[in-house]
């Protein structure tokens, strides 16, 4: 250890409450803390401490052996860090943004997605940064790229929604010996309704989980990332305005999915309305839906529905982007379709 | 250094005849005329079986590399023909498999993706201070590729200890090099990364060595990743299926006056080095080993269709789908599940 912990990732420790952002940074730095193998590597993030600062004071601390500047070379340092995690390493990636892993899909969906399976070994690393629309960042700065990986398996998915979710997941995507995407929505790094404080103790959130976020009985929301939070103010909404009971699912992980949360939970509503803000055609609402059908079919009482971002990229004017994402009453208009059907 | 030329060239003949019996379950490519490149670079790193030697990604015209780093040549025929007691258990094929503790990754088929990878595997000898250095095959078709320059400018941002080989065989599949490239030489690429860059004749198995030697020592020395050019010639086809139409035969009927072990045979004789009696015993010796392991492969099992399931998490269980049973029935599987 070189020095103090800087004061700025202290704030749980003096029982402050964090952004979801500070609980990020404060997951990546306890884990590289307490395993010398973690190591992280991105554009800007040692000098700079990141386009957004999740790992500003790291290089103080852990040195230019732990915290690399690299190049604007997605696919090279993705594939640097393959290599890293062959001899026993385990790196953890940022991606300035998101939308800046396409360089790397290469590496990841052949070698690194495939190399516990080619008996190449297991592959203990992380690519985390941050997507999502709503902050008028245009076609480039606002993607969601979950369904590019969905369908390699392999990988694994996360995108947490709150704080506490954020630091458990970060820290049990470093310890999972399977490689993973992290996303972090921009929108809710610095929102202030998600600060809280956190446990001082160390805890780990296992990846596969879903969360019931509130519990109902008309019908069931699947959802994750931002939309959750858009998901519960349309049911207070329903609640308030039409005493429509919603049972909200916090997926967490996107991959491996956690089909038995989501049939629970269809069992006992019979109502299903999947919210994600990513695009619609190819979303994962489409995979959630087959799998209801293939198992919970004859318990539906109406039609599975979902509410999406259009079909198009994230435009950059507010008016044109707030008309692209899914927004609160969008999701009041469909949860009150499917409990009057 | 003949004896691992030999083993090449009788290993990759061998893999021909299994071939045509029916043995080998996928492609084969063959490394003739380019079995110097592999076997000098090899002899010019530090190989051990404890994980503490320098480190080997091969192409699959690099087989001798793999075999000096350790690689056993009944694994080599395992692979070929996809048995289960391959080290990828038959999942992948060919010079795809690893061994850390020996020192070597195999490739996956984007080859430039190789270069990455052992940036990152160099990058950890960095890390951790160790004297150790990396060496990775590619041919003169993947330098054209987005990975193998990402690499490159990690690698040379990075200073890591790597060595890479440019196989530069005259064809990327069917497409000759200056449809890949303007420059007459990759060396010429050099510069422009800050690499160290020699050429060499990739035919001559004893300069491909001292010019690999020099360039590890540059590495070791922390100088920085290191370019090795062979130049050489690819003289059959991609795979065997291909059938090389769009070759000059007077271009290989050239090639085929240098061919690296002929060049190599001679080269002892006149040194003094062997007999002729001795170079033929261990081309015999080669032959007789290759037949052997290639009868213990091919004795070995195949896989159990279900192992496709295993192994793609290391904590997650691959399903069969039920609808894929031979009744599915989705009332069962739904209080199955």
């Amino acid at each position: 250890m070189n020095g103090p912990i800087p004061e700025h990732l202290q704030k749980t420790a003096r029982g402050e409450p964090v952004t979801m952002l500070e609980a990020i940074s404060e997951g990546l730095f306890e884990e590289m803390a307490n395993d010398e193998r973690v190591f992280l590597m991105g554009e800007d993030i040692a000098v700079y401490g990141g386009a957004f600062k999740v790992t500003r004071g790291f290089l103080e601390h852990f040195g230019a052996q732990r915290v690399i500047d690299t190049p604007i070379a997605e696919g090279g340092f993705t594939g640097a860090a393959a290599g890293a995690a062959h001899m026993g390493l385990r790196p953890v990636v940022e991606m300035q943004f998101m939308d800046f892993i396409s360089p790397a899909y290469d590496v990841l969906t052949n070698y690194i997605a495939t190399s516990l399976y080619r008996g190449a070994g297991h592959m203990p690393l992380v690519v985390r940064g941050p997507v999502g629309g709503g902050n008028r960042g245009g076609p480039f700065h606002s993607q969601n790229v979950e369904m590019a990986f969905f369908h390699t398996p392999g990988l694994k998915i996360v995108y947490p929604s709150t704080a506490y979710d954020a630091k458990g997941l970060i820290k049990a995507a470093i310890r999972d010996d399977n490689p993973v995407i992290f996303e972090e929505h921009k929108g809710l790094y610095r929102a202030p309704a998600l600060r809280e404080v956190l446990p001082a103790e160390d805890y780990v959130i296992p990846l596969g989980e879903a969360k019931t976020v509130r519990e109902g009985s008309d019908l069931t929301v699947v959802t994750y990332g931002a939309m959750v939070h858009k998901v519960v103010e349309a049911a207070e909404v329903l609640d308030s305005e039409d005493g429509c009971s919603v049972h909200i699912i916090d997926l967490r992980t996107l991959l491996p999915l956690d089909e038995d949360s989501i049939v629970e939970s269809v069992k006992r509503t019979g109502r299903v309305l999947i919210v994600h803000e990513d695009t619609r055609t190819g979303g994962i609402a489409g995979e959630i839906a087959i799998r209801i059908s293939e198992r919970a079919f004859e318990w539906l009482d109406a039609p599975i529905l979902r509410v999406t971002a259009i079909d198009a990229p994230v435009p950059y004017s507010g008016s044109l982007e707030d008309y692209f994402l899914p927004q609160t009453d969008d999701i009041v208009t469909a949860a009150r379709y499917l409990a009057a059907y | 250094m003949y004896r691992a030329l030999a083993v090449t060239r009788a290993a990759e003949e061998r893999l021909e005849i299994l071939q045509k019996q029916g043995h080998v379950t996928g492609g084969l490519y063959r490394s003739l005329g380019q079995e110097a490149g592999a076997v000098g670079a090899a002899f010019a790193l530090n190989r051990r079986a404890d994980g503490t030697g320098d480190f080997l990604a091969p192409t699959v015209r690099a087989a001798g590399a793999l075999f000096l780093f350790g690689g056993e040549l009944v694994d080599f025929f395992r692979q070929y023909m996809a048995r289960a007691t391959g080290p990828t258990g038959g999942k992948e094929s060919s010079v795809h498999w690893v061994d850390f503790s020996k020192g070597f990754v195999g490739p996956v088929s984007p080859l430039g993706t190789m270069v990455e990878v052992m940036a990152g595997i160099t990058l950890s000898f960095k890390i951790r201070g160790e004297p150790r250095v990396g060496m990775v095959f590619s041919g003169d078709g993947a330098s054209s590729t987005g990975a193998w320059h990402e690499g490159l400018s990690f690698a040379t941002a990075q200073r890591c200890p790597l060595i890479l080989m440019v196989e530069a065989n005259q064809w990327a599949f069917a497409t000759p090099t200056s449809k890949n490239t303007r420059v007459a030489s990759f060396t010429e690429k050099a510069p422009g990364y800050g690499l160290g860059a020699e050429s060499v004749d990739g035919t001559d198995v004893l300069a491909v060595f001292e010019a690999t030697s020099r360039a590890a020592s540059r590495a070791r020395a922390g100088e920085g990743v290191q370019m090795v050019e062979l130049r050489y010639y690819r003289r059959k086809g991609h795979a065997q299926h291909d059938a090389q139409e769009y070759v000059d035969p007077a271009e290989l009927t050239e090639w085929e006056a240098r061919d690296p072990l002929m060049l190599f045979e001679k080269r002892l004789v006149e040194e003094g080095w062997a007999t002729e009696a001795e170079i033929d015993a261990l081309r015999e010796e080669a032959t007789e080993e290759c037949r052997v392991a290639a009868e213990t492969a091919i004795a070995e099992p195949l896989p159990t269709g279900s192992d496709a399931t295993r192994d793609v998490y290391t904590d997650v269980t691959t399903q069969h789908p039920w609808t894929r049973a031979a009744t599915p029935d989705p009332r069962v599987a739904m209080d199955v599940i």
